[in-house]
């Protein structure tokens, strides 16, 4: 008798506070999952940022800190340039990443901050109750898009990955999905390759994964999984953007 | 070779019903059970027929809040 | 110890890395570019960091994390950049980090100018941030002054677990003066138990955090903050008396404009005019009790500054509404001189006769 399945060391016994169905708890799994095998648990220090997960703090077991709204990536920053040997991530959504943090994503990416980043677009601001976010699709309605996004108004929604691959110190760059049980896996790849990217010091990684909020999209879990594939990734592409060239 | 088998083991307690490890057995034996509640207030997921599992691990790789661990069960020879 | 002639500026960069800062956040912006330029040159002498900051948000924010490790850590940067920073250091003084910033300031409000101006005293002592939150504030009036509150704002920091600010002005920022770097007086500080440097496994994870959803849990944290800032209040407050026997106007001023001050002072007691001065060194906590020894011969207070008067409020709660209180201020970046001060003195000086 064997056990193939159990609850990774990686997460503190904490039950998880988020919304039946919502994926961010296998995202959480994940990250708890790749920094024990990678045995680094002892040395990781996560930041959370504000939004759903901003209690996150709670959830995993190693050193946390809890940034203000988008500033995550300056937070690990400081953190990182003080100990280089620790192992350093953020964790956010899209509004924290995508909307009022922007300038400080791209510029850790811009700096090449030997840190990770679990960057999670559900394409809505879910804490505060299911506003228009960044990554919010067009047509997809929202508290403060009542009829549906509308481009002309508010733009196109932001490509993050696109956009941070374009950037020479953001070494690992990979979008990947958890609405199905083969992207949670690839998803749980690229997690360990961002940081083992941290882990060689070759620079910033970042991993972006499309997740669901099955509350504030107004349907099922089950459905949400289905939304996600049929609205989600034919915008948002999966696959890496950017990976260290081999044996590098 | 014969079949791996599995047990699945729900800490029923931490489920949401959210159902999403229903979706994704192969065998198709991940059903929520009706006809109780856990602490939450939930129908909590559960395996009727066991002896169909094959051990694959895919209801607790998509449950959100860890609530499936599994082990596979020795064949007797 | 001999003294070198040292910009204010690089001077207080010194003072830093003379208590032991190794990391430094920072971001350009006039009148304090040479603290951040200093810092860049002489960290990577001892294997410290220096990061320029993509902005002065994302500065204080490295600073939370920096702090958050048990680093002595610093920023610096000019009022509307101190502006940026509001948030942070709310959270800074929420999840009780120890950290330095420097506030060499300049003419306001919006972009201003790049002149000295005392006109951030509202914001670095009522805070600019959210919450009921304090932190001390060093006003210095010297360069000298300035490296030992800068070294002594290091132990503080640590001791109490909270920001501290040093105000100078551009004035401060750009002098040149004489300055030594002295150890600072000895304090037992605590160890730093609760930083997160990674669990190694061996102990519970540490998190530095400012949320607390629950009120009750929320109001017990501002209730153990309070009790901090009324120790230091208690403990921590500094300012010094000038020429205060038997003085007939009593001055209030702080920083440079409390150097031209004395010269008025000077100048006025050759008139048979005697007149007195409180300086705060520490504009929070604000030194009221001081104001109890203003002697009986004292017809009426003035508060002297480089803005439209705005200490002139603590002015007027330590007075308790027992004299007439008095403002004399020049703003934009345009400096008080003596003459003028004098000037003011005397139409009080003589209207109180």
């Amino acid at each position: 008798m064997a056990v193939v399945f159990d609850r990774t060391q990686g997460l503190a016994e904490k039950q998880f506070h988020y919304c039946p169905g919502c994926t961010h708890g296998i995202i959480h799994r994940l990250v708890g999952e790749v920094l024990e095998e990678l045995g680094v648990l002892g040395d990781a220090i996560g930041v959370a940022p504000v939004g759903c997960s901003v209690l996150a703090y709670d959830y995993f077991n190693c050193d946390m800190h809890e940034a203000a709204h988008g500033r995550a990536p300056a937070v690990a920053t400081g953190i990182k340039r003080v100990l280089p040997e620790g192992v350093v991530f953020t964790y956010q959504g899209d509004g924290d990443l995508a909307s009022i943090g922007t300038a400080e994503i791209i510029h850790a990416a811009h700096r090449g901050e030997k840190i990770t980043t679990i960057f999670v677009n559900n394409a809505i601001y879910g804490m505060t109750g299911g506003q228009m976010a960044p990554t919010t699709l067009i047509g997809q309605k929202a508290t403060t898009a009542p009829y549906g996004r509308d481009a002309v108004d508010t733009g196109m929604p932001l490509r993050m990955s696109e956009m941070l691959a374009t950037i020479d110190g953001a070494v690992f760059v990979e979008r990947t999905t958890v609405h199905n049980v083969a992207g949670i896996r690839k998803t749980k790849k690229a997690i360990k390759k961002a940081f083992e990217v941290q882990l060689a010091g070759l620079g910033f990684g970042i991993v972006e994964i499309l997740s669901t909020c099955p509350t504030n999209w107004g349907i099922t879990p089950v459905e949400s999984l289905k939304w996600l594939e049929e609205n989600m990734i034919p915008y948002y592409p999966l696959g890496n953007f950017r990976t260290p060239e081999e044996g590098k | 070779m014969p079949k791996r088998k599995g047990k699945v083991i729900f800490t029923e307690d931490r489920c949401k019903g959210c159902e999403l490890c229903t979706t994704v057995c192969p065998v198709d034996i991940v059903k929520m059970n009706k006809s109780r509640i856990n602490v939450k207030g939930y129908h909590p997921a559960t395996v009727d027929e066991m002896e169909k599992c094959i051990a694959c691990g895919n209801c607790a790789t998509i449950c959100p809040d860890v609530v499936i661990k599994i082990e596979t069960i020795e064949e007797e020879k | 110890m001999d003294k070198v002639l040292m910009k204010g500026n690089e001077a207080i960069g010194a003072a830093a890395i003379k208590a032991g800062c190794k990391h430094f956040f920072g971001y350009p912006i006039t009148p304090q570019n040479e603290l951040p330029e200093f810092m860049s040159r002489e960290l990577p002498k001892i294997d410290g960091v220096f990061v320029q900051a993509e902005s002065e948000v994302a500065a204080i924010n490295m600073i939370y994390g920096a702090a958050g490790t048990g680093a002595r850590v610093m920023t610096s940067s000019s009022s509307p950049g101190i502006a940026l920073k509001q948030e942070g250091i709310s959270y800074l003084a929420g999840a009780e980090l120890p950290c330095v910033i420097v506030n060499i300031s300049r003419g306001g409000p919006g972009l201003g100018g790049i002149q000295p101006s005392q006109a951030d005293y509202y914001q670095s002592t009522r805070g600019g941030g959210n919450g009921d939150y304090r932190h001390l504030v060093y006003a210095p009036a010297t360069l000298q002054e300035a490296v030992d509150l800068t070294i002594e704002a290091f132990d503080i920091a640590d001791y109490y677990r909270n920001p501290v600010i040093v105000l100078g002005d551009g004035m401060i920022g750009q002098m040149m003066e004489p300055v030594e770097f002295k150890e600072p007086k000895k304090r037992d500080l605590p160890d730093k138990d609760w930083t997160t440097t990674g669990t190694k496994r061996n102990r519970k994870p540490n998190i530095i955090n400012s949320l607390a959803l629950d009120p009750a849990e929320l109001e017990k944290h501002n209730i153990k903050l309070d009790k901090k800032y009324k120790t230091i209040e208690e403990k921590e407050v500094r300012h010094e008396m000038y020429k205060m026997d038997n003085a007939e106007v009593v001055l209030v001023a702080y920083g440079t404009t409390s150097r031209i001050v004395k010269n008025a002072i000077d100048a006025l007691e050759e008139e048979g005019i005697s007149v007195g001065l409180i300086r705060p060194i520490t504009l929070w906590p604000f030194p009221y009790k001081a104001f109890a020894e203003i002697p009986n011969t004292c017809k009426a207070l003035l508060s002297v500054e480089m803005s439209m008067g705005q200490m002139i409020d603590d002015v007027k709660i330590a007075n308790e509404g027992k004299l007439p209180v008095h403002f004399y201020g020049r703003s934009g970046g345009m400096i008080p001189t003596p003459e003028a001060i004098m000037e003011k003195v005397k139409e009080i000086w003589g209207g109180a006769k």
